[in-house]
């Protein structure tokens, strides 16, 4: 890694800690861009990497969210009792109430996600191609709606969550941080991963899985380390966007399958998957456009949205990052040699 | 949930009535995933936006019946137009998306079903929308099972599409040719079939079936633009339980499935219907797996 | 050298820099020294709930339009007109903080309109109450809105628990009438799996232990299916004597439809937005029987120098939008939260959000709407839930006993 892209990345760091700083009335929205980021960044772990295109990586993000709640409200409530009440049951926490139980509800939520994805990575993960997809989404609607149907964490009622101590101002701050420090973890640690033998293996997977199989590599073992990693880092956003957004329910807060939950995909497609930047290049370009039309386009946002994935996906395939190699290689560190006796591809001699 | 049980055990009529609702229910379920099947098998592309297709049609018949014409007309009319639209999608988005990656496709007519589905939110208005066909109901076993004849008709519908088609594919040439496209596309095209055409008929096809599916649906349910996902999450679950390439296992499949739904909304209650409906999904897809893997052991 | 990272920084920098820009234009929308008062709202326009969302603001839209077309609000000598800025939370809890933080933040508004249904207020009502924002709402009912402590939360309707009731109490009293116990009547509850039918499901299951009826039916509608044959099978088998349902304008549309086509007959129906589902129009005679609770009816007496009598709003809102077949009172009860911080602007003279809350809490006042008095908890005390049954295809009062203008026909004869 050259000193200039170690500079560059530490400008995005820089601007990413300024951010809610210079325009305190976006923090919230800033932190949803680095929830998108992250989504984008595990979405193409599996996807990109791997070639295991899941369509309910939401399902981590709901469970981590629900074992969150459930672990702050239960160190000082009782959990039945309080969902029972729907909210009626007015929530007393200290500040050491709140922290302590966000902090230990952040943990099982990631340590939790990472272990259902090891039980659903035995089930779903001899699946291939389209019905993996299928699989994955029919998996995330059914814990929506299971979840929905268990009266202990509140049913379709939901969970009110505990409120931030502190002024206004100071939560957004405190969860666009932690957002912040979410993405920029999963992304050094997934740069570090895809540059061992892992990331090898993976891209092994993608290409053919039966030779790689048939070649002794254990196929199995990777794929669900693979989706384990995103499973953690996804409950881990779960957690926390439960948290910011103070009140939880199944279908449309925590299993948002057809939104967030193919948002993530489009994001990915979009920047180019199976890069480490694309993802991210894709979250950002896909999250400020979408804002954008929601404020400016009212009525016509998803309809904008759509056209935008669909132009995208017709005509732009390989997503940004596979464009910028096409038009430059250069950049890539690919030096393209021209063909002897005819014109240089660049339009040098 | 037993006390529910023990009312079917009390009062076998009662399953009947179950079967009855099953049954209808899943006929409508069949024609929204019997395009879907035909088009994921000669086309290789996965159409989420199908229940957006089938809410458009249902918006066909609701227009007939705001005009004062009986909505059962709007069936044949409504599924003209879905294939001329149909067509047009294919021409503008599904033909550059056929030769790709196969996960490419599905994003792209997620697109298309936003886009659906705003639109006829603007068209049509958020309300939530029914059609009056005016048919009456069939009371059997004295008042304990009752069953409307509109839902009869879907069922006869149903199975007339599937003698339709299968005979179709079977006897005509562009149904040969389609048979051909979908087994291989490139001696299909080498013999001299015109693929282009052929997944063009293919998809208009699939969209005039939802438009008749959706026509039915505003006079049995009801009708909105945002809830057009049920359908294509059922259709989904049904061309993936029968198999591709399956067209008589999909029929089945959705018969299959509408009765469950009836069974475990009974017994178990309507809040755990699609869960029962995604798990059983599950269930097969890990099976196939299974069987799947004990084929390749013993090839070994 | 250039690599490829020192490419993509610079790029998604550029993208950063536009999307500031963009928003950046947004700041500062809403200030009261210009000639403007500028409310803001997340609301759903698009998603489940964009039936009733549309409702409201139509609500909204109307009271402004009849505000201002009377000059505006005068605060201080100067007159000033009324506006509403909406945002999209497509029905979604969690996109309605999100988007009143904006609203808040970005776009400076200082005075809010509530969300449509009890999630989203849900989601609402700690935001405004961290940024002591006083928010008016008229479409979450929810009794846990008003356990919480806000003082910044205001609503004009009726709680939740109040809706099924009623409807309770006039099924025991018939079966008295008839010489039998309220406490052998079986009850059957289907209500949609969301905050706000859960809600009125446990006032509703409340009174009827109060009677000691049992209920044998407990089914939730799933949100994302429209069809409820199942548990109507079941009510063929167990023949209930009470039927309570809410779903929302679905839910009410689909029940209406499924109890004819399955011949599932219960002498007893109780059902919430049957106005919206606008039941009489499409089903006719099938409809007959049903009581509706509503937190309005156009047929009541009360009447403000706005809009004058229930009627006249009844009227003018028909005829300012042509599609409505009836006036679903989430429209009057929206025109109601915008009278509302009119009357709170006139007393307290003055943009300060303090003093406006205060106004607030100490508001008494008719309106076409009902009378408005809020506690101090935040919710009306002041106007009761009204129960009407559909008789012959029109909404008909049937109680409370002193608003009554008919008694209420039991059984339900339906059928056209």
């Amino acid at each position: 890694m050259t000193r200039r892209s170690l500079l560059l990345q530490v400008a995005i760091l820089a601007a990413g800690i300024a951010a809610p700083f210079l325009f305190p009335g976006h923090t919230l929205q800033v932190a949803v861009l680095w929830m998108m980021i992250l989504f984008a960044m595990t979405w193409d772990t599996m996807g990109g990497q791997m070639g295991y295109n899941s369509l309910g990586n939401i399902l981590y993000f709901g469970f981590g969210m629900y074992v969150c709640a459930v672990t702050q409200i239960g160190m000082v409530y009782d959990v039945a009792e309080y969902t029972a009440a729907t909210g009626a049951i007015k929530v007393d926490f200290t500040r050491q109430e709140y922290f302590e139980g966000l902090a230990l509800g952040v943990l099982l939520a990631a340590l939790g996600a990472t272990a259902l994805a090891a039980v659903l990575s035995r089930i779903l993960l001899g699946l291939r191609g389209p019905y993996f997809a299928i699989g994955t989404l029919g998996a995330a609607i059914a814990a929506a709606e299971l979840t929905a149907a268990w009266g202990f964490v509140g049913g379709g009622s939901g969970i009110s969550m505990p409120v931030f101590p502190g002024g206004p101002g100071d939560r957004e701050r405190f969860f666009y941080f932690m957002f912040l420090v979410a993405a920029v973890l999963c992304y050094l640690f997934l740069r570090w991963l895809y540059g061992t033998r892992f990331g090898l293996a993976i891209n092994a997977i993608r290409d053919d899985e039966d030779k790689a199989e048939a070649l002794g590599l254990h196929t199995v073992r990777y794929k669900t380390v693979a989706w384990c990693t995103s499973a953690f880092f996804l409950g881990i956003a779960g957690a926390l966007f439960g948290n910011m957004n103070g009140f939880i329910e199944p279908l449309e807060v925590a299993y948002p399958t057809l939104t967030f939950g193919i948002f993530m995909v489009a994001m990915t497609l979009l920047g180019g998957k199976g890069t480490l930047w694309g993802p991210i290049l894709g979250a950002a370009l896909f999250y400020t456009i979408q804002q954008i039309t929601w404020t400016y386009l009212l009525g016509w946002q998803y309809i904008a949205l759509g056209v935008l994935i669909i132009v995208n996906v017709v005509y732009f395939q390989q997503g940004i990052m596979g464009w910028l190699k096409d038009r430059k290689p250069e950049w890539f560190g690919v030096r393209v040699e021209p063909v002897p006796g005819s014109a240089a591809r660049d339009g040098s001699s | 949930m037993w006390e529910n049980l023990q009312i079917l055990f009390a009062a076998p009529v009662f399953n009947v009535q179950l079967l009855l609702n099953g049954l209808t229910v899943g006929a409508v379920f069949a024609l929204a995933a019997y395009g879907l099947a035909l088009v994921w098998g000669v086309t290789n592309v996965k159409n989420l936006a199908q229940g957006d297709f089938v809410m458009a049609g249902g918006y066909g018949a609701y227009e007939f019946s705001k005009h004062g014409l009986n909505p059962l007309y709007a069936i044949v009319p409504t599924a003209a137009v879905m294939f001329v639209l149909g067509w047009l999608v294919y021409r503008l988005v599904i033909k550059r998306v056929i030769q790709l990656d196969l996960f490419t496709s599905l994003l792209a007519t997620f697109g298309l079903a936003i886009v659906i589905q705003q639109a006829l939110n603007l068209v049509f208005g958020p309300d939530v929308r029914t059609a009056r066909s005016g048919l009456a109901e069939i009371q059997m076993f004295g008042n304990m099972v009752t069953v409307s004849e509109i839902r009869l008709v879907a069922f006869a519908l149903c199975v007339l599409l599937a003698i339709v088609m299968v005979l179709y594919l079977k006897n005509s040439r562009m149904g040969q040719a389609i048979r051909a496209t979908a087994q291989d596309p490139r001696a299909a095209r080498v013999l001299g079939v015109n693929t282009d055409r052929v997944y063009a008929l293919t998809f208009s096809i699939n969209a005039a079936i939802c438009g008749a599916a959706g026509a039915l649906i505003a006079m049995i349910w009801v009708i909105q633009p945002f809830y057009g996902i049920a359908y294509s999450v059922r259709a989904f679950v049904i061309v993936t339980a029968a198999g591709l390439g399956n067209l008589p296992g999909v029929i089945l499949a959705a018969l299959g499935l509408g009765v469950l739904e009836q069974y475990s909304g009974f017994i178990l209650g309507a809040q755990l219907q699609q869960a029962t409906v995604v798990g059983l999904l599950l269930v097969i897809l890990v099976w196939r797996q299974i069987l799947l893997l004990r084929q390749r052991k013993a090839l070994q | 050298m250039k690599s490829i990272f020192a490419r993509t920084a610079r790029l998604s920098g550029a993208a950063a820099a536009a999307a500031a820009l963009a928003f950046a234009g947004q700041a500062g929308a809403a200030d009261p020294q210009g000639d403007t008062i500028v409310l803001g709202s997340a609301i759903s326009i698009t998603g489940k709930y964009s039936q009733e969302g549309k409702n409201a603001m139509d609500g909204y839209n109307l009271a402004v339009k009849m505000i201002n077309e009377r000059g505006g609000i005068t605060v201080n000598g100067k007159k000033y007109k009324l506006e509403v800025k909406y945002y999209d939370d497509e029905s979604k809890p969690s996109n309605t903080a999100q988007l009143l933080e904006r609203l808040i933040n970005q776009d400076g508004i200082k005075y809010a309109l509530g969300p449509y249904a009890s999630g989203p207020t849900k989601a609402a009502a700690p935001v405004t109450e961290k940024y002591k924002i006083p928010m008016v709402e008229a479409e979450g009912a929810s009794r846990s809105l008003f356990t919480q402590g806000y003082r910044y939360l205001f609503a004009a309707l009726s709680t939740s628990e109040q809706y099924l009731a009623p409807a309770v109490d006039i099924a025991a009293a018939y079966a008295k009438a008839q010489g039998k116990n309220p406490a052998d009547l079986k009850v059957a509850l289907v209500f949609e799996n969301d905050p706000f039918a859960l809600d009125v499901r446990a006032g509703a299951a409340d009174e009827a232990k109060k009677h000691g009826m049992k209920i044998v039916i407990d089914d939730k509608m799933p949100r994302d299916l429209s069809d409820i044959s199942a548990t109507l099978t079941k009510i063929k088998a167990l023949k209930p004597d009470l039927l309570l349902a809410s779903g929302h304008t679905k839910g009410a549309v689909t029940t209406v439809r499924q109890m004819k086509e399955l011949g599932a007959y219960v002498p007893v129906v109780a059902m919430t937005h049957c106005e919206s589902a606008n039941l009489t129009g499409k089903f006719g005679g099938d409809a007959n029987g049903i009581l509706c609770p509503t937190q309005w009816a156009e047929t009541l007496t009360y009447k403000d120098p706005l809009f004058g009598t229930a009627m006249d709003f009844y009227h003018l809102f028909k005829k300012t939008y042509p599609s409505y077949g009836e006036v679903p009172y989430q429209a009057a009860q929206a025109a109601a939260v915008i009278e509302i911080w009119a009357d709170a602007f006139q007393r307290a003279q003055s943009f300060d959000t303090e003093k406006l809350r205060d106004a607030l809490a100490a508001t008494q006042m008719q309106t076409f709407y009902g009378n408005i008095k809020f506690d101090s908890t935040g919710k009306n005390i002041a106007k009761p839930m009204v129960l009407r049954q559909i008789q012959d295809g029109k909404y008909v009062v049937v109680a409370p006993a002193e608003y009554a203008t008919e008694k209420p026909q039991l059984p339900r004869k339906a059928g056209s």
